[in-house]
């Protein structure tokens, strides 16, 4: 007689990762984590920005050893996060110094300092380009040489200085279309050391988004756009580029001027401008902005723009929409829970069963008992 | 690029802060509350709120009990051991006698506790009033106000629809006449080993962050009614093929052969001291 199949867990195990680890070199080939940082700056970026652990070379390791699967890299950096104690506290980031290379808006075609095409995806054909199967190094260092020396020319073309740009929301600010909004300079809450209590304080939203999966943070919001919502949002600004990071020396004073850089980080900005019907003194409407800020590790301008709308939906004082919930939302937009969650339906269930079972049993005894004393009467 | 852990996988502050909601878990029995879950290197919903309780608890000195669904050969339950015993090293045992911290989902083992012992259950949904309420704004609210009538309404319901409570594991109770608690889905049938337990139980939710505790000598009461009293799993006529053991939780398997049903203990480290505990000519 068999027993049921948990039984001799620990060696099944041992042969099951046994088994996957030659899933992973059973081609025999070893893919050099170099070549994934290298190579495949959009899933590190999205597991970086996942992960809310800003580390490539981390990343490039969690994809490898996750053999490029997100959800698996995103657990492993989520995981190894958690045995970091926190040492430091950065000087507060302003967004405005960010060495901008990339910086578009889609609500106005002369903005002051001009729209920066960078690098994007947005105007290729999505033709699978067959030659790179073939591609070798040394075409790549020869393209590479041509177009360092042609940047350099272009560069002196132009004069804008990067790293200050104007933002295309303070236009709008001194036209009186945007209400200034005050600065909140309290300490923001931190989701990774209180759990959420609701309404969630901004800070609360804005870092739940930031870290959301970004299937689940870009479909939520494609929901609130497409009939789950009322919302009709431009791109204010998207900005991709470098923020610095700034550390204060931690025996010595807190004069900005003492503080140590200690590296940047990449991230995409977004501003939404969003529309929205206000009533004023007797009935009177009048449309005003509202503002949906998005911010993500790394370029990543669909969750960014997916974050912006949610920030905004989610700041609804009389939710009508899923979107629009706190508690939908934010509760079920993270890939760590959400994936541990349904998969732990693969877990066995036979005592939870055995006693839904049990009752479902007693449902049944009692349908036949309830019949046969209706045939009696 | 070899990174050693700290014992016990977190930092000590982390460590800390997991003890500190756990002592106002163990002053309020029966209150959920809050906590900055961690990640852990197993996933969520896979017993991460019970690993963080026993992680932030275990000594050098203890001696660690795992069990999943009873067996504590379960490959879960061998998953969560090899990380404590590698991140710890500390003892790992199948009596559950010889434990003095033992972790479960979903069971409380058949061989009563002790005072010296704690039994950290794993919590998938520590909210019992989530099947009527989905939000946690109002449910908070109406646990502060004691404000029960939904978990009542909901047993009342299944008794009009199927002429009985129609709850599997998961039979929510009543701490100490305070606070409805989701017991974590145990079987009905280990409900009653909560009331006045002698052993300290921690309830730990790792995805929903919350901790709470059923301390020692607490009054635990299955929710029911007095014309519909609270019913355990039946296994009445049947016992176990390997030991006989009768009242205790039985799985129920298929012989592949012959098709029929037989029974057989659970909690497997009982089957086992059992059999071991009989005469050699048996």
């Amino acid at each position: 007689m068999g027993y049921v199949a948990v039984k001799g867990g620990t060696m099944a195990i041992e042969e099951s990762i046994r088994r996957l680890k030659y899933e992973r070199v059973k081609k025999g080939m070893v893919l050099e984590v170099d070549s994934i940082e290298s190579g495949m700056r959009g899933l590190i970026d999205q597991v970086m920005s996942e992960s809310s652990l800003y580390s490539e070379i981390l990343a490039a390791i969690s994809i490898k050893q996750a053999e490029g699967n997100p959800e698996e890299a995103v657990f492993l950096m989520r995981a190894y996060r958690s045995t970091l104690p926190r040492k430091h506290y950065s000087r507060t980031i302003h967004s405005d110094d960010m060495q901008v290379e990339r910086r578009i808006s889609a609500s106005f075609k002369d903005i002051p300092g001009g729209q920066i095409l960078g690098a994007t995806t947005d105007f290729i054909h999505r033709l699978i380009d067959f030659d790179l199967m073939n591609e070798t190094e040394e075409e790549v260092m020869g393209w590479l040489a041509d177009f360092e020396n042609q940047d350099t020319s272009a560069e002196d073309m132009d004069k804008t200085d990067l790293q200050r740009l104007p933002k295309v929301l303070d236009y709008l600010r001194k036209e009186g279309l945007l209400a200034d909004c005050e600065n909140d300079d309290r300490e923001p809450d931190d989701v990774t050391r209180k759990s959420l209590k609701f309404p969630a304080s901004r800070s609360e939203r804005l870092q739940v988004l930031t870290r959301g999966q970004t299937g689940t943070v870009t479909s939520f919001a494609y929901a609130s756009l497409r009939g789950y919502g009322q919302l009709h949002p431009t791109v204010g600004e998207l900005r991709v580029g470098d923020l610095p990071v700034y550390v204060d020396n931690p025996v010595g004073s807190l004069d900005p001027d003492d503080a140590y850089f200690i590296g940047n980080v990449k991230v995409t900005e977004v501003e939404m401008l969003i529309p929205v019907t206000v009533k004023k003194e007797h009935g009177k409407k009048e449309i005003e902005l509202e503002i949906g800020y998005g911010i993500c590790y790394g370029q990543n301008e669909t969750k960014a723009i997916a974050m912006g709308i949610l920030d905004n939906t989610l700041g609804s004082t009389n939710p009508e929409f899923p979107t629009e919930n706190q508690e939908f939302v934010l509760y079920h937009i993270d890939s760590v829970e959400a994936t541990g969650f349904v998969s732990h339906l693969k877990m066995p269930h036979y005592v939870t069963f055995q006693s839904k079972l049990d009752s479902a049993r007693k449902t049944k005894k009692a349908d036949k008992s309830g019949a046969e004393e209706e045939m009696s009467e | 690029m070899n990174i050693a852990y700290n014992f016990a996988f977190f930092d000590e502050g982390s460590k800390r802060e997991i003890r500190r909601s756990t002592l106002k878990a163990i002053a309020i029995p029966g209150y959920q509350v809050p906590f900055a879950s961690r990640e852990m290197p197993i996933g969520r919903g896979w017993g991460t709120g019970g690993l963080q309780l026993t992680l932030s608890l275990i000594g050098k000195k203890d001696m660690l009990k795992v069990i999943d669904q009873g067996a504590d050969e379960s490959v879960n339950a061998v998953n969560i051991k090899k990380l404590v015993t590698k991140t710890t090293g500390v003892r790992t045992v199948d009596d559950t006698e010889d434990a003095t911290v033992v972790q479960s989902r979903h069971r409380i083992p058949e061989v009563p506790l002790k005072e010296h012992q704690i039994l950290i259950l794993q919590v998938p949904l520590p909210e019992p009033l989530r099947y009527y309420e989905p939000s946690e704004f109002v449910t908070q609210r109406l646990h502060a106000e004691q404000e029960y009538s939904g978990a009542w309404l909901m047993l009342f319901e299944q008794i009009m629809k199927y002429g009985h409570m129609s709850t599997g594991a998961d039979h929510p109770v009543m701490v100490q006449d305070r606070y409805v608690m989701a017991p974590s889905p145990i079987p009905r049938f280990d409900n009653p080993k909560m009331n006045y337990s002698k052993a300290l139980i921690l309830l730990g939710a790792g995805r929903e962050k919350k901790i709470y505790a059923v301390p020692p000598f607490t009054k635990v009461v299955s929710l029911a009614f007095d014309d519909y009293p609270f019913e355990a799993e039946s296994f009445e006529g049947a016992s176990c093929w390997q030991c006989g053991a009768t009242g205790v939780f039985l799985d129920e398997l298929i012989d592949e052969g012959t098709g029929e049903t037989y029974h057989q203990c659970n909690d497997t480290s009982y089957c086992i001291s059992r059999l071991n505990a009989r005469p050699a000519n048996h």
